[in-house]
Formats: C-alpha cells, structure tokens, sequence
C-alpha cells in the first residue's frame, strides 16, 4: 500500500533531476521518419517521468504540434471553440492559436499502438484504480521487453482484484511474447484460464514460431479456451433467446387471451402494442414537463398507464366492433385489420412518422459481463424479468380470480354460462381489454429495445400469431413454450445461417410443425376442440 | 336464368371495354374529348390485373371457404418470372453494358448468371414459369396443408407466414433477384419498347382478354359439378368428407387454379407499373386484395373484379390527392364493409334484388 502510494509521488519528485533530458528526448519527435518517433516514444516512456503524460495523450489525439514561429513541440487546446496552445511538458499557456500557425506531428497506426502502449506504462501507478485498469487492458497487446519489469511490479502491487486479473492476463502475454522459456511456458498456462478472443489471437501467433514443449503448451491453452469460449457462445444464444423469447411472449400473450380464449383473431393486436409504446413516450413527455426530478421513474408510471390505455381501448373495440362479428373469425380478421391500418395513419399523424426516443432509465442501462466472452446486457434481463412477471400473474388471474373462472366458463360453454348467470357480454368485453392491455404492457417493454415508431407492431404480428399457433391456441402455457423455443431456435439459427435465412427457416419450419399438429402443440381436446 | 344473363352481359361489357379502351387511345386524335392519354391505358391496364389477383382470390375464399392471406406471394412470383425475362431483354444496355449479367449482379460482383436464370431469354420458357412456379408451390403447399386438414384461421395465418418467408428471402442479394430494389429499367417485350403507346395498349388488351378468360373459366368451374362440391366444401366441410368426397384433391386443385391465375395477373402487372420488389410480397398486400373481393361481394366472381377495380381507383385518386387520409379510408373501409355490407356490394344489390322479386311475385 505504502509502495503504491510512494511511486508516483518518487516519480513526481524525481523529474526535476531529469528535465532537460526529457525536454531534449521530446524533440526527437520532430523526425520525419515513423520508426524514428516510434524510438522516441520508447524512450519516452521507458524514462518514467510522468510529465510526458500530456504530451503523449496529446500525440495519440493528433493535438501534439509543432509552432512554425520557434519550432517549439506544443499542445494545441480547443475549448469553447477557442484554440490556444499549451506548454507540452508544464502545460502552461502559451496564448491563442491562430490557424496554420502550427504543424501537427503526424501519427500512424503502428505509431498509435506504441503510444497506447507507453501511456498504459506511465500510468500503470496511478491512484486511480479506473486508469490503472485502463492501462493493463490497453498494455495487452503492445506490453515489449522493457515494460517487463514495470509490469511484475504494478502486478506484485496491486490490491485491486480486478486490476490485478487484467494484470496478470497482460503480464502473461508480455512473457510469453518477450520472457525466458520458463516464463513463456508458465505464461501460456495461465493464459489458458483467460477465454477472450485476444488471447486467442496472441496463441495463434505463438503457436507458428512455437516449438517443443512451449508449442505443446499453447496448443493446450488455446484448445481449453476454444471449449470455453463455445460453452459461452451457447450460454450467450441460451441468453439471447431467452431475451427473444420473453420478448415474443409479451406480444403473444395478449394474443393468446383474445385469439387463444376468446377466439377473436386481433389483427390490430400489434397497433396496441404500439399504443403502449407511445404511451410510455408520453408519459415522459409529461414527467420530464413536470416531475423532471422524477424522470427515472416515468417507466415504471408508464406500466399501469399503457396497460389502462390500451385495455380501455380494446373494451371500446370490442364493444363498437367485434361483438358484431362473433363467430365469423375470418370477417373479423379483416375488420381488425382494418383498424389496425387507421390506428396506424392516427399515431402516424399525431405524432409524426419519424421513431419517438425512450429514454432507458439509469438502472436499465448497462451490462453485467461475466467473463470476456459473456455479457448480459440489464435492459435484456429486465425484459425477461418483467415477462416472466406478466406471465405469472396473468396464470394466477385466470386460475384463482373471480373475473377468471367466469372468463373459462365462458369460453368452454357460453350458452351454460349464461345459464347460471355470468353476463357473457362483459365477459368478452373485459376478457378483449385484459388482452389488449397485456399488449400494452408488451408495448412498455419493446420502447426499450425496438424504435417507437407507427410500425412497431406491424414487425409483432406475424410472429406472434406463429407463438399462439404454435403453442397452441387456448393454453397460455403453450403460449410460453412456443414463444421460448421459437426465441431460442431463432438464436441458434442464426449464427449458422445468418438472421434473415435463420427467420426464414424458423417460418418455414413452423408452417411444417402445422401440417403434423395443425392444433399446435399443446392442442385442446374433446368437445372444445370442434368449436 | 337472370344469373345467366348477367355474366354474359359482364362478359360482353368486359370485351368491349379491352377493345374500345385502345381505340380511343390510338385512334381518336389527342386533342378530342373522347380521347383516353396512355398513362391512364397503363393505369387502367394494372387495374385489370388487380382485378384478375381478385378473381382468383373469389375462387377460393367465395367458393371454397379458403381465405388465403398470401396471394399475394403468386402474383409476386408471376411478376418475377416476368421481370426475370423483361431483364435478359436488356442485354447489354444496362448501365454496365454487360451483355451476360444484370446489372445489379455485376454490381454484386457476380461471375456467372446463376443457374435459376437460364431459360428466361426465351419468352416462351418465361411465360411457362408465369405460371408454373406459382402454381408447383400452391400445389406444394396445398397439398401439404390440406391434407392434414390445416383449415380456417390457420391456413390463413399460414399462408400468411410463407409470404412473409418469401418477403424476407427476396430481400437478401444473395437470392440472385435483385434485392430490395427487385428487377426494373425494362426496355423491351418482345422486341417492342415497353413505353410506347403500342406496346402499353397491346398490354391492356392481353390484360382484358386475360381477366375474360379467367372470368369465364372460373364461371365454367363454380357452376359444373366441381363447382357445387366446392361450395359443399366450403359450407360444411366434415359433411362433404363424410359424403365421400376427397376434399383435400378438390382443395388442392382449386388453390393451383387460383395460384396460377394469381401469377399471370402478376406477369401482367410488372410491364405496365415497369418494377416488381420483394415489397409485393408484403403480407398487407395479400389482406388488401381479400378486402376488394370483400367490398365487391365474395362469391360473386363479378364482384370480385368490380371491388378491385373500385378500391384500386380509389386508391389512386386518395394516395394523390389526400395521402393522409387513404389509411383511414381504407381501414374505414374494411370495418364498413365487415359489418355493413357482410355479402359484399354486390352481394347486398342482388340479395335485395331477390327480395323485390319475390315479394312481387308473391
């Protein structure tokens, strides 16, 4: 800890006692040769005066220039708009920059790696753990012989476990590159226990100059990370399809209720997931006009929003048209989308064709990255969350309520229902908002993945009519099992046959699935079977 | 008997407007009254393979009870077939002068025209695809798709889903089609320049003569024997079956009928508009073609040919005139006619028609 401390400081102290010759190695970038900036910024950096920093940075961002005056090595500074040039080294300022009154020093690529490698060696001793990180990631590929020793040290050093891993992932690499053989083949085991696709690329090219046990070595390393990397290729498919799949469930289930229970086939299914989305966008319109403080939570405000929204849509629905159409599924079908056409043009005019912003609030941006090679991205996992939620309580509804055991009466035998009493009417009526309502819901969660725009539900449709089919209509379960394994099928296509074939091979594989089960796979049986 | 009458009096006025259309067109001098300019033979031509789409939509969901929600997917196909040849016509006229590739392969970078191509310089094979390649895959599809009995609101959700399958295979480049700008900067047909006036009155009266015969072959179909099993099919489909009727062969065969009809009227359209694009393959095109045949009256075949022809009209006079408003009207329109007018216009004029009658003779 102490040592830690006192480096930078030893460093800060020390350049004083140097200054001149830093000063003097500094003007060696004026060469016109690459390969000779490229010795001067070894040198530069092998001096550990923490001065050359600002130089440096300045260099990699093509701001180090040199001024036509007095052929002084500068750091031209835009702020404001304004320019100004500073001392390179001291960083005092030196006045305004009028234009063309400098030159810049030019880099190139390889020049730009070298750079990104002496500044992860300058600042490798920060205090700042974020830097030093910063530096050990960035030194990985570039680390040469001499940043060795700096390495060991920083790696000895550190107390942050996750520096201390970035360090000994770079350390690795420096030694297998530049160390004895004993160290290159202790570099090459420990590298087998970093799977990222740098790693990779540094065993492959080991392994052509490679010879003995050393070659040995790093053929094991890299076989044991390609096993690891395709066990997360898989796990990140699993995740992915997953997401697809929660995604495909939240469209479909609202679908499931009206077309599965009710027998309603909701073309304009997919326009109320899109009220639910320019809902959410309107209650952030709102909030930040009036609770700008609050903005975070205008997410969550919108949930119960959309949902009333879009149910009392659909019971308005319902009620002007489709208790009009009851048993003709197919005349329904064609007035829905007929509906689904105007409540397009309607959005459409209110609010422009262009896509509407969501703003993802703090806690849904971000990722949680397990390893190198596996990242799960928060608004991903919020999304599965959230679907799961709706599911469940959407089960327990039907199951347990009231409102849901007159729902199933009605749908398994309408004239005895009414019998005993249920008023069928309402029930259909209610039965058409709680689904378009879960649309609504669908339509939260999609503004945070796909664009708000008045065709965001016609990209829905299709693949959520494919769910219900699929799953079988009537049955929320088959409902879920479809949209996850057509999520999940989608994802494991697609590396093979790229997204547009993979979707297309997933719409032709279900049309076959139909010709064997044309009831779905999870199929009614018996008498409600014939309806 | 009245029926009778009215389809030969249909089929009369539907001659007589492919022939005069033209005349008028070339014969009568520009500036008379009478004279009808030839972007309007064009735009009337396309209405009338808008209206033969229509008629093949009728013969299945007015007389089998199958709604398909991918014809759509024919007509396109047909129009391929026909843009394919339209595109060898080009040779080497292209914006590349190549004499070997279209352009948009040389501008992929193609070495070889890929083996699906061969064949289409010869107008004779081309026309053959017109309706070959829609009528294999609807008898593919059929026969798969009745045969385990899939029916209803799943066929039509399926059919729906193997346009939309199309839709997105089209879209790639790698399908040798041209991608999403699809096949277009036609010259010439047969050695005639399309854009001529010859040329676009000679398509309007292949577009005429085409629509008559597909009228009057669909009239030969629903009024035989054939005809009354399908109606059968379509009002109680277990009974048919339990008659003893194969109802899948009868199915299959009418869905063919109606697929090749679909892409004929597909291969009419691409000349006369001069482009076809994956985007006819989008699944709300095939809906908007079951509305015209709604509109006019399913089950009518004459209706089915006079909702396309309106809808088409209307659409061209909206989409100029007022662009904001054809999505409402279109969609008004669906809801109207659904609940309103259940049989269609025609439906409902002759379903009254047959009421005066009846009251007049009792």
């Amino acid at each position: 800890m102490l040592r830690r401390l006192l480096l930078p400081l030893l460093l800060l102290f020390a350049s004083p006692a140097f200054a001149d010759q830093t000063a003097e190695l500094l003007e060696g970038l004026k060469a016109k040769s690459y390969a000779a900036k490229i010795a001067v910024v070894e040198k530069l950096a092998a001096s550990g005066d923490a001065r050359v920093v600002a130089p440096l940075t300045a260099m990699l961002n093509g701001r180090l220039h040199i001024r036509k005056s007095d052929g002084l090595i500068v750091v031209l500074e835009k702020k404001d708009g304004k320019r100004r040039f500073l001392n390179a080294l001291t960083g005092e300022p030196l006045g305004p920059a009028k234009s063309r009154s400098s030159k810049k020093i030019r880099v190139n690529n390889r020049l730009r790696g070298v750079l990104r490698g002496a500044l992860g060696s300058l600042t490798l001793f920060s205090t700042d753990p974020a830097q030093r990180l910063n530096a050990a990631q960035s030194m990985f590929k570039s680390a040469g012989a001499d940043s060795l020793p700096a390495l060991a040290k920083a790696y000895l050093n550190e107390t942050n476990d996750g520096v201390r891993e970035a360090l000994a992932r770079t350390l690795a690499a420096a030694r297998l590159r530049h160390g004895t053989d004993e160290e290159k083949l202790a570099a090459a085991h420990i590298l087998a226990d970093y799977p990222d696709r740098g790693v990779r690329d540094l065993l492959a090219k080991t392994a052509q100059t490679a010879k003995g046990d050393l070659l040995v070595a790093v053929k094991q390393a890299d076989a044991s990370i390609e096993q690891r990397l395709a066990f997360f290729d898989i796990l990140q498919n699993l995740f992915q399809g997953l997401s697809l799949g929660s995604v495909l469930l939240l469209a479909a289930i609202g679908l499931a209720i009206t077309f599965g229970v009710m027998g309603v086939i909701n073309m304009a299914h997919g326009e109320m997931v899109m009220l639910g989305a320019y809902t959410t966008h309107v209650v952030q319109v709102v909030m930040q006009q009036y609770y700008p403080g609050a903005i975070t939570q205008s997410l969550l405000l919108s949930i119960p929003a959309a949902f009333l929204i879009a149910g009392l849509f659909g019971v308005f629905l319902e009620r002007s048209v489709i208790r009009f159409l009851y048993g003709r599924p197919l005349e329904t079908l064609l007035a829905t989308w007929g509906l689904s056409l105007m409540l397009q043009q309607f959005v459409r005019s209110i609010f422009g064709p262009t896509n509407r912003e969501v703003i993802a609030p703090s806690w849904m941006s971000g990722a949680i990255e397990i390893t190198g090679g596996l990242v799960l991205t928060n608004n991903r996992i919020c999304i599965i969350i959230f679907a799961v939620l709706v599911f469940l309580v959407l089960t327990l509804l039907i199951r347990y309520t009231d409102f849901g055991l007159r729902m199933r009466a009605v749908t398994q035998n309408r004239a005895m229902a009414d019998a005993v009493g249920i008023r069928s009417s309402w029930v259909d009526a209610l039965t058409f908002g709680l689904g378009s309502g879960v649309a609504g819901l669908a339509g939260v969660a999609l503004s945070q993945i796909d664009n708000v725009s008045p065709n965001l539900g016609q990209g829905y449709i299709i693949d959520s009519f494919l769910v219900v089919v699929f799953g079988g209509v009537g049955n929320l379960w088959g409902t879920l099992v479809g949209a996850l394994s057509l999520g999940m099928a989608n994802k494991f296509l697609e590396p093979y046959a790229g997204a547009v074939l993979g979707k297309i091979l997933i719409l032709v594989l279900v049309i076959l699935f139909i010709q064997k089960r044309p009831r779905g796979l999870f199929a009614l049986k018996g008498r409600a079977a014939e309806a | 008997m009245r029926f009778v009458t009215s389809h030969w009096i249909f089929s009369a006025l539907l001659a007589a407007i492919t022939i005069i259309v033209p005349v008028l067109n070339l014969a009568v001098p520009e500036g008379s009254a009478l004279h009808i300019p030839t972007y309007a033979v064009s735009l009337f031509g396309k209405y009338l393979a808008f209206a033969l789409l229509a008629l093949a939509v009728d013969l299945i969901w007015g007389y089998c009870g199958i709604l398909s929600l991918g014809h759509g997917a024919f007509f396109a196909l047909g129009g391929y077939a026909m843009g394919m040849y339209l595109m060898r016509q080009i040779g080497d006229r292209g914006v590349y002068g190549n004499a070997e590739l279209p352009d948009f392969m040389v501008f992929l970078n193609w070495q070889e025209l890929p083996w699906y191509w061969y064949g289409f310089d010869n107008f004779f094979f081309a026309m053959a695809m017109v309706m070959l390649v829609p009528g294999l895959l609807a008898f593919i599809f059929g026969w798969f798709a009745f045969r385990s009995r899939v029916s209803g609101v799943y066929l039509s959700i399926i059919t729906q889903a193997m346009t939309f399958a199309l839709m997105l295979a089209f879209f790639r480049n790698d399908m040798g089609f041209g991608g999403n700008n699809g096949l277009t900067d036609f010259k010439e047909l047969l050695g005639f320049d399309l854009r001529s006036q010859g040329m676009r009155a000679a398509l309007f009266i292949a577009s005429g003569g085409a629509l008559l015969a597909g009228f009057l072959i669909c009239r030969v179909i629903v009024t035989s024997k054939l005809g009354k099993i399908l109606i059968g099919i379509r009002d109680a489909e277990s009974r048919t079956r339990f008659l003893g009727y194969r109802v899948e062969h009868y199915k299959v065969f009418v869905f063919t009928v109606s697929a090749v009809m679909a892409g004929i009227a597909g291969a009419l359209y691409v000349p006369q508009v001069g482009i076809i694009n994956p985007g006819e393959f989008a699944p709300a095109n095939s809906i908007e073609i079951v509305v015209w045949v709604a509109l006019g009256g399913r089950g009518t075949l004459i209706g089915a040919i006079m909702g396309a022809v309106l809808v088409n009209m209307a659409k061209s006079y909206f989409t100029a005139a007022f662009p904001e408003i054809w999505l409402f009207a279109l969609g008004g329109l669906f809801i109207a006619v659904t609940l309103f007018l259940p049989r269609g216009i025609l439906g409902g004029i002759s379903g009254s028609l047959n009421m005066l009658s009846a009251r007049s003779r009792s």
